[in-house]
């Protein structure tokens, strides 16, 4: 089996794709992460601190504020972009006229990039908003829920995509013998239909909930983390993610980079730990099955 | 096909109730409706005089208020950074960052599969991880690196594509691989076909549909991309479409509402393009990287 790719070939096949990875991942990485340790304005004056970073990120208001808010966008947008993908994957798999139309437009949005999606929507928001003498960027709430439908907005269809596939997947005599058992529909959806559709539904929470946690551009284009507020001396973005926040906590003010490696250290484990629980479920129902 | 058939038994089901398909279908049409208004009401802005659009975002344009293409001319060309240019580099970045992260990571994951030493195991293995790292992790350092290389033009940002969109392309080629059965190589290599020639006429044609899945799902990052291109390419030389919209938007006091209106529509456009013309394929590949991703 080795002879038919000879090992000199490593140089061809390999080295171009390993170079380019050294320079944008392994390189930047380890960089990442010692730098995480140290104070610096530009890489080449880093000096060592320890775990000093890491105390003044924790105690960061700004940065605590992104993590709830990003936590608690995270829940809602979850649950809520997976309830209606589902449904309408669900409708669009019974049959009716048009459905291909429909599943067009549903997925559409997708396709269009954060930051051109977060303005959009801004137009649309403050020209509801104006009628109330408020806008987007004033107040806290209404930039939540505005993120929320966005979110939605672009990738329920996505979702409905995967979670079409996984109906499509149902072998269709597991029906043929409920029908003929004589079981309910309601008795169907909940004995066959979820049941079977489990592993299409892990997929889509775990995909949402990763695109949900490292939200940026759509979060930099609607609200750029506004209204703001102080507390303890310091400015508060009340509707700003954790992506954002460490975005401005590098570029804002060169003292903080130090800081700002080490807010995207723990972004990174808490990013990492999600996706290995993913795998932990995924190979659990693989094993069951 | 085979769906066809089940979606057919699903149906059988379904019948009795013809009444209930009706308000369904009312239902979603109106759904569908909402959710194409937002794109909508952009596209009737965009031939909105500037101060109707922040007045009377929701009305048609009338009589007055209705400017022809003024929005689109003058966004397309005016300023010292005109957007045709952008949408030029994004078109090219796209381009050229998507074949060369498919020609390169495919063949680095054939090599990797067949060989399978242990450093092309960890190589493989650090692929992966490299999935599940996010990009503020290290947009940073990978910036600061990228510009002491001189990789701040739009040919530099290529080999920064390839590095960071590496994972993914090289997971799900590998995953490919894995599937081809060696005999098709093996009779290659005793017709005498070197392993160069092995990979080009006999392991790429079979990897096709992998090839279409992982160029969709790579156009979609790099085209709607802001953040890496935007802190990577040399800003008073490059912009791409996103950055473009974005830094026109930043422009505090003299933002031109009209024109972004415009190129709003304008980046829009060759998405759908794009979209109708291979549907099929991103509806598989979506599938194809849900499964593996």
């Amino acid at each position: 089996m080795r002879r038919m790719i000879k090992r000199r070939y490593f140089l061809i096949f390999v080295l171009p794709t390993l170079a380019a990875f050294a320079i944008g991942f392994i390189y930047p990485f380890f960089q990442g992460i010692y730098l995480s340790f140290c104070d610096f304005v530009i890489t080449s004056n880093a000096e060592f601190v320890g775990l000093d970073n890491y105390v003044t990120a924790l105690q960061d208001p700004s940065f605590l504020n992104a993590f709830w808010f990003t936590i608690m966008f995270v829940v809602v947008s979850v649950i809520l972009i997976n309830v209606l993908a589902f449904a309408i994957a669900y409708v669009l798999t019974l049959g009716i006229r048009g459905s291909n139309i429909f599943r067009t437009v549903f997925f559409m949005p997708n396709l269009i990039g954060g930051i051109v999606l977060g303005y959009i929507w801004q137009l649309i928001f403050d020209g509801i908003l104006k009628n109330y003498g408020t806008s987007i960027v004033l107040n806290e709430t209404f930039g939540f829920w505005g993120l929320v439908i966005l979110m939605c907005w672009q990738q329920a269809g996505y979702m409905m995509i995967i979670y079409i596939a996984g109906f499509q997947a149902i072998p269709g005599d597991l029906y043929e013998a409920a029908r003929i058992d004589g079981a309910t529909k309601p008795q169907i959806l909940t004995k066959i239909t979820i049941p079977m559709m489990a592993p299409s539904i892990t997929i889509c929470t775990f995909l949402t909930l990763t695109n949900s946690f490292k939200l940026f551009d759509q979060n930099l284009a609607l609200t750029g983390g506004q209204p703001i507020e102080v507390i303890g001396g310091q400015m508060v973005y009340k509707t700003q993610m954790l992506a954002l926040n460490i975005y401005q906590t590098f570029y804002q003010n060169n003292n903080f980079r130090g800081v700002g490696q080490a807010k995207a250290v723990i972004f990174f484990v808490v990013v990492a730990v999600i996706a290995l629980a993913q795998l932990y479920f995924t190979r659990k129902r693989e094993v069951q099955q | 096909m085979d769906a066809a058939k089940k979606n057919q038994s699903a149906e059988k089901i379904k019948k009795p109730v013809k009444t209930g398909r009706v308000i369904l279908t009312t239902v979603l049409s109106i759904i569908s409706i909402i959710y194409v208004s937002p794109i909508f009401i952009v596209l009737m802005n965009s031939f909105k005089r500037k101060t109707d659009i922040s007045a009377e975002p929701f009305s048609l344009p009338n009589s007055e208020s209705w400017v022809e293409l003024e929005n689109y001319v003058r966004g397309m060309v005016s300023g010292n950074y005109p957007f045709y240019k952008s949408v030029l580099i994004s078109l090219f970045i796209t381009v050229a960052s998507v074949f060369v992260i498919l020609l390169f990571t495919s063949m680095t994951a054939w090599y990797l599969m067949r060989v399978n030493s242990v450093i092309c195991k960890i190589i493989y293995y650090f692929c992966i991880f490299s999935m599940i790292v996010p990009f503020q992790m290290v947009m940073f350092t990978l910036s600061k690196t990228a510009n002491d290389l001189g990789l701040n033009t739009p040919w530099g940002i290529v080999i920064v594509y390839l590095g960071f969109g590496a994972g993914l392309a090289i997971f799900m080629f590998t995953g490919f691989v894995k599937s081809i059965p060696l005999e098709i190589e093996e009779s290659a290599s005793i017709d005498g076909a070197g392993s160069i020639r092995t990979f080009f006429s006999v392991v790429l044609p079979i990897m096709k549909p992998t090839f279409i899945s992982v160029g969709i799902l790579e156009t979609m990052w790099v085209w709607n991309d802001y953040l890496l291109p935007y802190l990577v390419l040399d800003q008073n030389l490059y912009k791409t479409i996103p950055i473009h919209i974005q830094y026109l938007q930043g422009s505090y006091g003299q933002t031109d509402i009209g024109a972004i209106m415009a190129l709003i529509v304008f980046s829009i456009i060759p998405i759908i393009i794009f979209y109708f013309a291979c549907q099929k394929h991103i509806i598989k590949g979506i599938v194809a990287g849900a499964v593996k991703g």
